[in-house]
């Protein structure tokens, strides 16, 4: 890779070289931008979109700028360790731009560069991916970003989100982390990547981090994960989530007509809880196709009802209107 | 005349969307401009994944001046109808009007004059109302006015727009227009990282220069066709043969503005995995094109494969201008494919493109990784161990299981086969099969491979030949252009296949209706009637249909709580027997709906099928088809004209007189009650046509049975001559009304006569 942003840069620092500096080096082009550089949700979510970070923070009018890691569990795509692209735990970079702005795709293509990819040498496209969530009630359209023919990010304007139209839209780029350092630094094998620069007896490898926990997590994903249990936990979270949706509404001071929510964010947690619980199930196959659908409506009518309490709180836009 | 130049310049269009798109554009501004009273000479739309282009050549510079005549009242008319006439037609007084003279008296007359305006100010209307409304199938909204209700929507973020308008030779002007805060102007700016910097344009032929310099090619047939050339030429070089793909290939197009096509390589050892998966894997995921090698060429050598080394073709300008090439190697049973593929990129890069071909191989190294991974994993489980797990997969709520599913179509494959010339216990094993590879690791990666795989698996796991080829044709022909499987064994599972949806969506009351038609029950229908006359198979359907559809209600725990009220054993006397049969009928009509569609694309008219189709229990797909033929064939000769005159002559009076008498003159006359030689003998030659008719059709010679129907045309015409019907005498009017309609009667035999047009 020619590296020409980060010739500044110790070797083990360098993102062609190292998990980590890459990590680092994308973090710092988007706080250099003006993101707030956030720390992980600390929820299991199937991906960085649930961090109310994004599923909250893109609802409401007020203009909002973050870059965070999330480690992302989708427990069907475990491998136990035996498959060199696949992962049921992973990392990735999120960046939810609220406007979007009209340069999105320029300043993408520039954090490109910042990680080492020359734009001269390399064949990046946008291809159509329209996104949906259907637990989240959201949908936008956008692309997947193709680094020489091997998907490298997804490139979403946030259309809607929990049922809510997204006024003003927000621009999201999802950075698959392990896939990008694997073509930085030319790796075949996710569990071969080097994860913190280092050379010799003090290189530690993304495997040595991480095999342990794939070949446990397969294991217990797909046969020992307590179903009995996780139905109980998915109605627990369920009815919690309503319990303290239902206690957050208040009457709005000074407004006799409107209505703000204070506990939005605990009700969120619920809501993001019962939804993982569902992938656990669904990796346990022990959901019906029937079933399935019924569970997915379950929990999109929390996240509804969930992005409904958020737009009635400070965050959401009510004190903002208020004001206004 | 001036020409118009607009270009709409985005973040990347959909590839799917793009020639639509243009298309719409061309529409909607033309048609605006006709509208508008701008004749043009022409108009062209382009697309590349950023811009949709339009040039219209040949608008008047302005509209025709128009002069309209407003007719007033009479002069000498109330004040207040003057008053009245002056604010409609615009005039400040009565003296600006004119008086005209007609019969009845003199009158005023409003001339009002419209200068016709300039056309670039009616363009400059135009564009935002297109822009605004125009038909993506999906739009969004983006930025910060995306707050605002009313923002404009667009494909993809819209961000800049090219409207020019003026003469061929001289300057442009810009069209004064502007959409949700992006004014129209004249810059537009070229390839993404080959030439990004902004330049500006006067006219559609600077236009696509400045393009092709600044590395956009604009046309999307030329992108095209330099991607098909280029490839070509790639692949000869080395002895190969593209695999052409013009859905691929239009695709690619869409998906690049400067095609630079490259050629990569995989480790040979991937080639053991069925081709069918490669192909798959390359091109569904990485819009590869992959390469084949006639295996006994003489002009193949092996050898010098490097891969990873940058093999790009120079560009050249025209590309049809190039020398012809020999002919590549044919594609046949000898040819097979080979460890390489084609890229198409979108970049002229530094490095001569090395970078991207060693990013494309490893993509699709780990691709095939997936695949080789898959097909080993799916070899280790016989397909019949698949089976237990289809009992907990539902096929259609009010269906049940896949698993009753399957165990349908072996039972109706098993009945079907013994008809149809199939070996009952291979097509049994076949459609026990059938499914199992829906199951697989590869067919849930590649859903398209359904049935493919399940023959390489079936054959991997020794099954009969016929078995194997069967699991893969069950599904054809999916399509008009698909082809009909001919093999005895494949015919009756794919048969049972179709049949049983058909029949099980119309017990459920899930048919077709309109444009819905989610199960895609029409081209099952459609691949029944191809298979069946294709393979010139005799079967009635309504028997299997019956036979079926109890098989259906009595195996479906659904249908049987639904239906029972508790009486689920008695399940049988539930459906009422009317109910089968008039559903029955519905499903055969549903057959000879979709039998005339085929039969009118194949140019027979549709009178002749429904003709036929009006005759009771016609459910011998091939017969009907054969009788048809007949018909169209004899209606022809001057005999066919012959029956159809003495039909009509016979049917129209009893028409007639069975109206005015509401009732029918069924049945057969009394003998003793003819009182002329005509009656007599027309009796006798519909009593010797009948019997002709019947040895015909009984041996299925429709031609024949029809010739001895057209004998009875002297007779009727005699009849007519001397035989009053209409007499006095009731009961001998009845008797010569029932005596015709013995003619109408016995032409049943081969048509109902009444369904065809003159």
């Amino acid at each position: 890779m020619n590296s020409t942003a980060n010739d500044d840069l110790p070797q083990h620092m360098r993102p062609e070289r190292s998990f980590q500096g890459l990590i680092l080096a994308l973090q710092r082009y988007w706080a250099d931008w003006g993101c707030v550089i956030l720390q992980p949700y600390d929820m299991e979510v199937g991906a960085g979109t649930f961090h109310p970070a994004t599923a909250l923070r893109a609802l409401g009018p007020k203009p909002w700028n973050a870059a965070y890691v999330q480690p992302s569990r989708r427990p069907k795509d475990g491998r136990y360790g035996e498959n060199p692209n696949r992962l049921q735990h992973y990392y990735q970079l999120q960046v939810i731009l609220k406007p979007s702005p009209d340069d999105l795709q320029e300043l993408y293509l520039k954090s490109l560069d910042a990680i080492g990819i020359d734009l001269k040498i390399h064949d990046i496209r946008f291809v159509e991916d329209d996104w949906e969530s259907p637990t989240l009630g959201a949908w936008g359209l956008g692309w997947e970003c193709w680094c020489d023919g091997m998907e490298v990010s997804q490139f979403t304007y946030f259309q809607q989100v929990a049922g809510f139209e997204c006024a003003p839209v927000s621009g999201e780029l999802t950075y698959g982390l392990e896939r990008l350092a694997m073509y930085v630094q030319g790796v075949e094998n996710v569990f071969d990547l080097n994860f913190n620069g280092r050379e010799g007896a003090r290189k530690v490898t993304y495997g040595d981090v991480f095999l342990q926990a794939e070949q446990e997590y397969s294991r217990h994903n797909f046969e020992f994960a307590d179903t009995d249990m996780l139905f109980a936990q998915f109605r627990m979270a369920e009815a919690a989530c309503r319990k303290y949706l239902e206690a957050g509404w208040q009457p709005a001071p000074g407004a006799s007509n409107r209505r703000r929510h204070l506990m939005a964010l605990p009700a969120y947690d619920q809501c993001i809880k019962a939804s993982h619980v569902f992938n656990l199930l669904d990796a346990r196959g022990v959901i019906s196709v029937t079933e399935r659908q019924s569970y997915i409506l379950r929990v999109r009518d929390l996240a509804k009802a969930c992005g409904e309490a958020w737009l009635a709180t400070e965050g959401g836009g009510e004190a903002h209107e208020r004001d206004a | 005349m001036p020409d118009l130049l607009l270009e709409l310049f985005s973040e990347e269009i959909p590839a799917r969307m793009q020639a639509r798109a243009a298309e719409d554009l061309r529409r909607l501004v033309t048609d605006r401009l006709i509208d508008a009273g701008l004749p043009y000479e022409g108009a062209r739309a382009f697309v590349t994944p950023r811009r949709l282009a339009l040039a219209v050549h040949g608008v008047p510079a302005r509209q025709a001046d128009r002069r309209e005549e407003k007719k007033g009242p009479r002069v000498g008319a109330p004040e207040s109808a003057i008053a009245g006439f002056l604010q409609a037609a615009g005039l400040k007084s009565i003296s600006d009007a004119k008086v005209q003279a007609d019969k009845r008296g003199d009158f005023y007359v409003a001339v009002i004059e419209k200068p016709g305006r300039p056309a670039i100010e009616v363009i400059g209307e135009i564009l935002p109302d297109v822009i605004k409304g125009f038909p993506w199938p999906k739009s969004m909204r983006w930025g910060a006015q995306s707050k605002e209700s009313g923002a404009l929507t667009w494909v993809r973020p819209l961000h800049s727009i090219v409207a020019t308008f003026g003469p061929e030779t001289e300057e442009t002007d810009i069209v004064p227009c502007s959409v949700d805060g992006i004014v129209a102007g004249n810059v537009t700016r070229g390839h993404r990282f080959l030439a990004p910097a902004p330049f500006t344009v006067r006219r559609f032929d600077d236009y696509v220069r400045k393009l092709d310099q600044a590395k956009v090619v604009l046309d999307a047939g030329r992108r095209r066709d330099i991607i098909l050339t280029e490839a070509k030429h790639l692949a000869f070089a080395q002895g190969l043969e593209l695999v052409e793909d013009e859905g691929l290939l239009a695709e690619v197009a869409g998906l690049v503005e400067w095609p630079v096509v490259l050629m990569g390589s995989f480790d040979a050892g991937f080639l053991q995995i069925p081709e069918e998966m490669i192909r798959a894997a390359i091109r569904n995921n990485q819009k590869c094109f992959v390469l084949r090698k006639s295996v006994p060429s003489p002009l193949v050598g092996e050898g010098r494969e490097g891969g990873g080394e940058a093999t790009r073709v120079p560009r050249r300008p025209d590309v049809t201008s190039r020398p012809p090439r020999p002919t590549p190697p044919h594609k046949g049973e000898g040819s097979r494919l080979v460890d390489k593929f084609i890229l198409v990129s979108n970049l002229e890069a530094e490095d001569g493109g090395k970078a991207i071909i060693a990013g494309n191989e490893r993509v699709i190294r780990a691709r095939l990784s997936d695949a080789k991974f898959f097909y080993d994993t799916d070899l280790k489980t016989r397909l019949e161990d698949r089976l237990p797990k289809f009992k907990d997969i539902v096929f259609h709520e009010k269906l049940g299981s896949q698993w009753q599913r399957i165990e349908r179509i072996e039972r109706l494959a098993a009945e079907l086969a013994p008809r149809i010339g199939a070996d009952v216990a291979r097509a049994k094993r076949a459609a026990r099969l059938c499914k199992a590879d829906l199951l697989t690791e590869a067919v849930g990666e590649f859903p398209e491979l359904q049935g493919t795989m399940g023959k390489y698996y079936a054959q991997a796991q020794g099954e009969d030949e016929a078995v194997a080829h069967a699991i893969e044709d069950h599904y054809k022909p999916k399509g008009p252009d698909d082809l009909v499987p001919s093999d005895p064994v494949s015919v009756a599972v794919a048969l049972a296949d179709k049949l049983d949806m058909l029949v099980g969506f119309w017990a459920v009351g899930e048919k077709p209706t309109g444009s819905k038609d989610p199960y895609a029950l029409r081209r099952a229908a459609l691949g029944v009637i191809r298979m069946v006359l294709d393979n010139r198979l005799r079967l009635h359907l309504i028997p299997i249909f019956a036979a079926h559809r109890r098989v259906i209600t009595r195996l479906d725990p659904a249908i049987r709580a639904a239906e029972s009220h508790g009486h689920a054993e008695k399940m049988d006397h539930r459906v009422k027997p009317g109910d089968d049969e008039r559903e029955i009928g519905d499903l055969l009509a549903f057959f000879a709906d979709r039998l005339k569609v085929q039969l009118r694309e194949q140019g027979a008219r549709h009178d002749l099928v429904d003709a036929v189709f009006a005759l009771a229990g016609q459910d011998d797909l091939f017969l009907i088809v054969r009788r048809v033929e007949a018909l169209g064939k004899f209606l022809d000769t001057q005999d066919g004209k012959n029956l159809l005159a003495g039909y009509t002559r016979a049917t129209s009076i009893i028409r007639i007189e069975e109206k005015r008498d509401d009732r029918d003159y069924a049945g057969g006359p009394a003998p003793k009650l003819y009182a002329q030689d005509e009656e007599k003998a027309l009796a006798q030659a519909i009593g010797d046509a009948k019997a002709a008719a019947a040895r015909a059709v009984a041996a299925e010679d429709f031609a024949a049975a029809m010739r001895a129907m057209a004998r009875l045309r002297p007779f009727v015409d005699a009849f007519f001559d001397k035989v009053t019907v209409n007499v006095e005498d009731g009961a001998l009017r009845e008797n010569r009304l029932k005596l015709l309609n013995e003619i109408r009667a016995a032409t049943r035999a081969v048509a109902d006569f009444s369904r065809i047009e003159g």
